[in-house]
């Protein structure tokens, strides 16, 4: 076990990171080290936890911005907004379930340092897209910011979005800040049942071509439609395409007739109805259904080429899939083997131009595949280069994202 | 603030001109170029007019292997380069120094594929904004950033500046709508960053480029999210006794749950510039005016606009009037899109795009138009309400330097106000050469030198739109501190 070093101000993180840099220690950076298991396997003399660098620092409701440090757990952010009516709109997912097998509590930095934006991305954007300013100490140990509390900002280089998604390997994040969306009033969902991929692919991008504001599409094949939390529709055996549909009270009838009508080729619809849909898309979020122990992959692609890209990689292995984002976003779990099925994937994934990343496996497995997606020589180098930029000596999660960076 | 300086050329490359131009028509056969004087001169200012400086030379490439082929020669042959769309900026973005190329992108305006199934559209940089929504318009579809300009700006200088618009409350800016770019490196390497995906694998170097002003390389080509366009909309005015009462409202519509998909604020003196020109109807007896959109169903604009009108009546609104019908919705947004154009037949002016915290507004705008008033120069002021962009429209005459001289330190003056109050420089126009040196008031050395550091990464030898967006001193210290460390 290495030390754990866990500051409780910028201040601290920034001297901490100073020291390291001076010395060429490589330090493991995490919030609440929840999500250890993803990604390359980190070898450090230390790690850096901002667990303890917690609190909200700013809210105006009627502005629609939140400040926080990175160790604010999610849970009390999203209740302090709840209490105003609002949300976040990404709708965070939460991946403990599916990775460490158990829901355990993630903070605000580890959702905006893994962009971890859940079904309603689809419509209201990713969580990088929600992030208006950072605070953050670089590799040198120098704190620095971009962005800020305002809602448009295209002042100077976006660093704000360079350092959303980097793992923590270009730089520690020590304060961010959202903006934020009223809840909606109500929420119904459509089901569709035991659509073969391609048609619910169809679907679900004909749903967000309605001018409805569909804001949540998935499909679980049958295998992971039996694993969701609501029983009834899990016991059916079937697989399981469904749409959510989010807005004031007075349009929800309207809407949903609409799209109820507009869809009607698609086959026999049910309805759930607000209370049931508000625990079918928490479900979605908390990903009950990725909790299986096969290795798990996240695949985005164009929603286009989805289906047929499962088609091809079901011909030679025996994967099971669901589909997020109108079929963008593939999770697919595989039969354990040396290498998770990485070459086979990534060499037909390759004929899809989509992208793979391994979400779950043994560590001797992710320490012997590329985790992340490779990318072309040009892009690889320009990766390295801004690892570079940020962290000159490569102690800030070396190694996390790609060998070397 | 003293004047800005105007950007250092290299006289060398200016008096090789003739060889430099005839050895890139070699380089890149049958290239569009253009050398001579009266034809350079089209091209020596953008929309900040105030500055202007004739290129080296305007080449005006068809194709990314064109566009690779003259960045490949300008690095061999350490030119400088400014790549150009439509020439709107506001800020300089676009302006070229006498021993620049510039890169005009204007012919590379064709799309290559609209999908409507997955609602992305693929085209070339030099396309008009308003042209791909032209195009996704058939089947109702729709580009969602939709800066004043749209009908001549291009999607390059967009994602350049990361245009915004009067309806990116609800749909973002353009960072928000682009899925994939292929750009051009100084050294003339072509590399993709996503594609039709959404959030592509490595770091996200979309989001670097998108607001990089010119300085990573030239987008030739992009990937961007079209929508289907919303039932219907339909604006209502709403006009205030006092700035206060209008800011409140706009804060009580948000906390009530209600994202109108525009809001827009206009004071008395851009009211009546307005109605003088567009004779929209607008209120002439109030001191600030809402211009509220809502979109959906008939029936549900009906009734967010009730619930609006029911919050506006507790602001002391004194005119509330809800669009009856197409021509007045026209009529409506016709005079607030025509407020640059209304101001510019009166006056000079001096556009702002400070952007501030909403709860700040009152006390923003009053001390605004003190620092006018303090400088004897006439004001109009122009908000996006709902997401805090300040657009105050100083008056000047630009054929007195000392009222320009004025109108600049004004301006800079209101920006360094909206900074304080929490705000920003600039929400949607960039910083080009305008705000360049003001940099200093939102970020210190650290903040500029990561910046910097990062622009090094795809501009190592520093020639891409030199002279722009760091400050000049700043700019000066980072590449001492680089040549002496060689360490980036």
């Amino acid at each position: 076990m290495v030390d754990v070093f866990a500051p409780r101000d910028e201040r601290d993180v920034a001297d901490l990171v100073a020291q390291a840099a001076n010395s060429g220690t490589p330090l493991e950076v995490a919030g609440y080290r929840t999500k250890r298991l993803i990604g390359r396997p980190v070898n450090t003399g230390a790690a850096l936890s901002t667990g303890e660098l917690s609190g909200v620092t700013l809210y105006e409701p009627n502005e629609l911005v939140i400040s926080a440090r990175p160790g604010t757990s999610l849970a009390q952010i999203e209740s302090l907004l709840a209490s105003n009516n609002q949300e976040l709109a990404f709708e965070p997912i939460d991946l403990s379930r599916a990775v460490n097998k158990r829901p355990l509590g993630v903070s605000i930095g580890g959702v905006f340092a893994t962009n971890a934006s859940g079904p309603r991305r689809i419509l209201r954007g990713a969580a990088r897209d929600h992030l208006l300013g950072v605070r953050a100490v670089n590799g040198r140990g120098e704190v620095i910011k971009s962005g800020g509390r305002v809602m448009k900002n295209v002042t100077g280089v976006d660093l704000v979005r360079g350092l959303a998604g980097s793992w923590g390997t270009l730089g520690v994040l020590t304060e961010v800040t959202m903006k934020v969306l009223p809840k909606a009033e109500e929420t119904r969902t459509l089901i569709f049942m035991n659509l073969p991929d391609e048609a619910a692919i169809g679907l679900m991008c004909a749903a967000l071509g309605t001018p409805y504001e569909v804001s949540g599409t998935v499909h679980l094949q049958a295998p992971l439609a039996k694993r969701i939390a609501d029983k009834d529709l899990a016991d059916l055996g079937y697989s399981i395409s469904a749409l959510r549909l989010e807005t004031f009270s007075a349009s929800m009838l309207y809407r949903i007739d609409r799209l109820r009508r507009d869809l009607s080729p698609f086959g026999e619809v049910y309805e759930l109805d607000h209370g049931r849909s508000l625990a079918f898309w928490s479900d979605m979020r908390g990903l009950s259904y990725l909790a299986g122990t096969w290795p798990l992959w996240r695949i985005t692609v164009s929603p286009a080429k989805a289906a047929q890209l499962v088609g091809a990689l079901r011909a030679i292995i025996d994967c099971r899939a669901a589909f997020d984002w109108s079929g963008g976003l593939i999770w697919l779990e595989v039969p354990p083997s040396m290498d998770a099925n990485a070459a086979d994937l990534r060499r037909i994934i390759g004929q899809f131009d989509a992208d793979a990343m391994l979400i779950r496996a043994e560590p001797h497995v992710r320490a012997a595949v590329e985790v992340f997606q490779p990318l072309p020589e040009a892009n690889m180098n320009l990766i390295r280069r801004l690892k570079h930029a940020f962290d000159p000596m490569g102690i800030l999660n070396p190694g996390r994202m790609y060998a070397g960076v | 603030m003293p004047p800005i300086p105007v950007i250092r050329s290299d006289e060398t490359v200016v008096r090789n001109r003739d060889s430099i131009m005839a050895a890139l028509s070699r380089a890149v056969p049958g290239v569009k170029v253009i050398v001579d004087e009266p034809g350079r001169r089209a091209f020596e200012t953008d929309a900040l007019t105030a500055y202007r400086c004739p290129p080296l030379a305007v080449v005006l490439p068809a194709t990314t292997l064109e566009v690779s082929a003259i960045m490949r020669f300008c690095h061999e042959q350490q030119v400088k380069v400014v790549a150009r769309g439509a020439g709107t900026s506001l800020t300089g973005g676009a302006l070229p120094s006498a021993d620049t190329i510039l890169l005009g992108l204007s012919r590379m305006n064709r799309i290559l594929d609209v999908n409507f199934e997955t609602r992305t559209a693929r085209v070339e940089a030099g396309i008009t904004n308003l042209a791909i929504s032209a195009v996704a318009g058939a089947k109702n579809f729709f580009y969602a950033p939709d800066p004043s300009s749209q009908l001549a700006c291009t999607l390059g200088g967009n994602i350049a500046m990361n245009s915004g618009g009067a309806h990116c409350l609800k749909y973002g800016v353009t960072t928000n709508n682009v899925l994939g770019v292929k750009i051009v490196m100084a050294n003339g390497d072509i590399v993709e960053f996503g594609g039709d995906s959404l959030d592509p694998a490595g770091y996200d170097f979309l989001g670097l480029i998108v607001g990089s002003e010119g300085q990573f390389g030239v987008v030739t080509e992009a990937t961007v999210r079209i929508l289907r366009m919303a039932e219907g909309a339909r604006p209502m005015l709403v006009g205030f006794p006092t700035a206060e009462a209008a800011g409140a409202c706009v804060a009580a519509i948000i906390a009530s749950g209600i994202i109108p998909v525009a809001m827009e604020y206009m004071d008395q003196p851009a009211i009546k510039v307005c109605e003088d020109f567009a004779h929209a109807g607008y209120p002439l007896d109030v001191e600030a005016m809402l211009i509220i959109e809502v979109e959906g169903s008939e029936t549900e604009i009906s009734a967010l606009l009730e619930q609006i009108s029911v919050i506006a009546r507790q602001f002391e609104a004194s005119t509330i009037r809800i669009s009856q019908s197409e021509d007045e919705a026209a009529a409506i947004w016709k005079g607030r899109k025509s407020a640059f154009g209304a101001l510019g037949r009166l006056s000079d002016y001096y556009c702002m795009d400070g952007v501030i915290p909403l709860g700040k507004l009152p006390e923003v705008l009053k001390a605004s138009n003190r620092i006018c008033e303090d400088y004897g120069l006439k004001v109009a002021n122009i908000f996006h309400a709902g997401d805090g962009n300040l657009h105050p429209l100083i008056m000047f005459n630009a054929n007195d330097p000392v009222e320009k001289q004025k109108a600049e330190d004004c301006g800079a003056d209101i920006l360094k106000l909206c900074v304080e109050a929490g705000g920003c420089l600039t929400g949607e126009h960039g910083v080009g050469i305008e705000k360049r040196d003001l940099m200093h008031v939102q970020f210190n050395a650290a903040d500029l030198d990561q910046q910097m550091r990062v622009k090094k990464v795809f501009d190592p030898d520093w020639r891409l739109n030199p002279g722009k967006v760091f400050p000049l001193d700043a700019q000066k210290t980072f590449l001492e501190s680089q040549a002496q460390t060689a360490d980036g």
